[in-house]
């Protein structure tokens, strides 16, 4: 009766109405029209992308000129595994390490404040730490980055705070340990909130169960909590790791001459010799197809 | 565990205890004693402190006043895990990561008991739910009534002073409940164990229970056995609660009289009150009205259905009748809440 009037009124709202409801009648249609945008973005934009990387990877480039020249060869792969010259081994091996140590270091800062935001901080607190937590994303990463090489350098903050204590000066600035340090506080925020969210969906009754059942603080942490958490602890891992695999800024300024990391020999050679560049990139990713390989068969996708 | 002997026979005793969640006074200076191996059950509405009281005997809670009791030893500023008792959860809190036999473990393992020691007891407790064959099942595998006789034995396989259960059968129906009730009531008996157990239903508290204390408003109303409450309510809140109201003020007196023990009959009839029937509700075995009186006041009577049918009920609607009751079934009460 409704269209019967629509149609009567021969207008726009006519026309709109037999439309939503061709589309009522078809929920296949719906999910066609909802989804075709995105699944072609991805597959356009990401998918073919990494695709066309991995095809690269495969040819290689003229030394003299950078063209790129279309014969299959794994002579990038062998350039990168090559154990007479290790240098690119040590490089991923460097990568990877500086990935998994900032990831210990952000699931150990990250837990205890999370937990305090799930489970034992008023609502009004709760919400001044999630600004606090998501307030350094809205400030460019680039800021922050150089901020911490004012605060390292010799003459900055740091040193300046440990002189007042009669300490030594702690010579940060250019080093592993710096990049380390700044790794750790860039991508913190990424662990803290999947954490959170994992924490939050533990019912309290829970927690004084295992009280209730004669459990202290550190066994309802170790037996309850932790094994609860566990996925949300995978998730924020699977962002800090992947994150640190891909980045090449924060090593070119807080780095030192040995900090290279994958990302860097990326950007360098993309110009010169795009197809090792390319086989260099799908370093990262074999890795993090492991990672999340390996966290599956851990169990970590169980609750999800 | 039945067999020690005791100095005291209160195993839970609740002295002067008050609890505020900022201005609302939760609990106000409640006294109870649960005696040894007794089924007590705390009856009230949503919000009269009958759960928070549960939850300071377990140690949930701290007291602001007062102090809580277990075998006669004060345990207010003790943590739950140093108390010996045990909670049924409301929302049965098991473990979803830990098997069955891992749930009814955990209180075991976190008390260093022996594996095999351990093993065989969990065995013994899921034995005695009837959960026997599901010990490696999850959780999440179960039932609503399997997850909550899991709970139950994950509390009672540790051998509690004393057992908390908070509305452990609010969340199934009716024909489970019912059932679980007697469950519950045979598992006590036999386990000797005393239970202090939290419902709204008062027909739940009147079906398991060896004495009932009535919560209203943070302050327990009366505590007595099932019977006496439905007979010999003291104050108005307890008679509505437990029953029917039936509240009258006759003479400057109040009394209630029970629904069962009221005859209705007819206008021209030579004793009772006369009044108006407002609603006649067909019940199978028997019919309940609601009757105005006259004289100020409603009652509620119910009548076996002898030889009425339901269309009979339906023409009493509207009709004048009188209502009669023995003066010994009335029982005078305090009057207001």
């Amino acid at each position: 009766m409704a269209v019967d009037a629509a149609r009567e009124a021969g207008s726009f709202r006519g026309a709109r109405l037999r439309l939503s409801s061709v589309l009522w009648r078809r929920p296949w249609l719906k999910l066609v029209v909802l989804l075709v945008p995105p699944v072609a973005a991805f597959v356009a934009v990401y998918a073919a992308s990494l695709g066309a990387m991995l095809v690269s990877s495969f040819w290689t480039s003229d030394s003299f000129t950078a063209a790129i020249v279309h014969t299959w060869t794994l002579d990038q792969y062998r350039a990168i595994f090559s154990l007479s010259d290790p240098t690119y081994l040590r490089i991923a091996g460097r990568t990877i390490g500086m990935a998994a140590a900032v990831t210990v270091t952000d699931a150990i800062l990250a837990f205890p404040l999370a937990f305090f935001m799930a489970k034992i901080a008023g609502r009004r607190t709760r919400s001044l730490l999630f600004v606090m937590v998501l307030l350094p994303l809205w400030s460019s990463y680039l800021v922050r980055i150089y901020s911490w090489t004012t605060i390292l350098s010799k003459s900055g903050p740091l040193n300046w705070f440990l002189n007042g204590l009669g300490l030594p000066d702690a010579q940060l600035q250019f080093t592993n340990k710096a990049m380390w340090i700044v790794f750790s506080y860039v991508w913190l925020p990424f662990m803290i909130l999947p954490i959170y969210a994992a924490l939050e969906r533990i019912p309290g009754s829970l927690l004084e169960a295992s009280r209730d059942l004669g459990a202290r603080g550190s066994r309802t942490f170790r037996s309850v909590i932790l094994p609860l958490a566990f996925p949300g602890v995978v998730a924020g891992s699977i962002f800090t790791f992947s994150l640190t695999l891909g980045d090449y800024i924060t090593p070119l300024l807080v780095g030192g001459p040995g900090s290279s990391l994958i990302g860097n020999i990326v950007s360098e050679q993309s110009a010169s010799n795009l197809t090792f560049a390319a086989a260099y990139a799908m370093v990262p990713v074999g890795v993090m197809a492991l990672y999340i390989a390996l966290a599956r068969r851990l169990g970590a996708f169980e609750a999800l | 565990m039945s067999q020690q002997v005791l100095q005291t026979d209160a195993d839970v005793r609740c002295v002067g205890l008050t609890k505020r969640f900022g201005e609302v006074l939760a609990v106000d200076s409640v006294d109870l004693e649960v005696r040894r191996g007794e089924f007590f059950t705390m009856l009230g509405p949503s919000g009269s402190g009958k759960t928070t009281t549960l939850r300071l005997i377990a140690g949930f809670e701290r007291p602001d006043e007062g102090r809580v009791e277990l075998a006669g030893n004060d345990v207010s500023r003790e943590p739950p895990y140093a108390r010996n008792v045990n909670t049924v959860f409301q929302d049965y809190a098991l473990f979803p990561h830990m098997t069955v036999l891992e749930n009814v473990e955990y209180g075991l393992l976190v008390r260093r008991v022996r594996k095999d020691d351990r093993r065989r007891r969990a065995h013994a407790a899921l034995e005695m739910v009837r959960l026997g064959g599901l010990a490696q099942r999850k959780p999440s595998q179960l039932s609503g009534g399997q997850r909550q006789r899991v709970a139950l034995a994950r509390a009672i396989v540790n051998q509690p002073r004393a057992l908390l259960l908070d509305e452990p059968l609010g969340a199934l129906d009716l024909k489970l409940r019912q059932q679980l009730q007697i469950e519950l009531k045979q598992i006590q008996k036999e386990l000797g164990m005393t239970f202090v157990y939290v419902t709204h239903d008062q027909e739940e508290a009147l079906t398991m229970s060896d004495r009932i204390a009535v919560f209203n408003e943070g302050r327990v109303e009366q505590v007595g056995a099932p019977a006496e409450m439905y007979e010999h309510p003291r104050t108005e809140f307890v008679a509505g609660f437990i029953g029917t109201s039936n509240v009258l003020v006759r003479n400057g007196r109040t009394f209630t009289v029970r629904p069962e023990k009221i005859r209705v009959l007819p206008a021209d009839a030579g004793e009772g009150e006369p009044g108006v029937v407002r609603a006649a509700v067909y019940l199978g075995a028997v019919t309940r009205y609601l009757v105005e009186l006259e004289g100020g006041g409603e009652l509620v009577a119910l009548q076996q259905n002898l030889e009425v049918s339901s269309s009979d009920v339906h023409a009493m609607e509207g009709k004048r009748v009188r209502l009669a009751w023995r003066p010994d079934v009335e029982f005078a009460i305090k009057e207001g809440t």
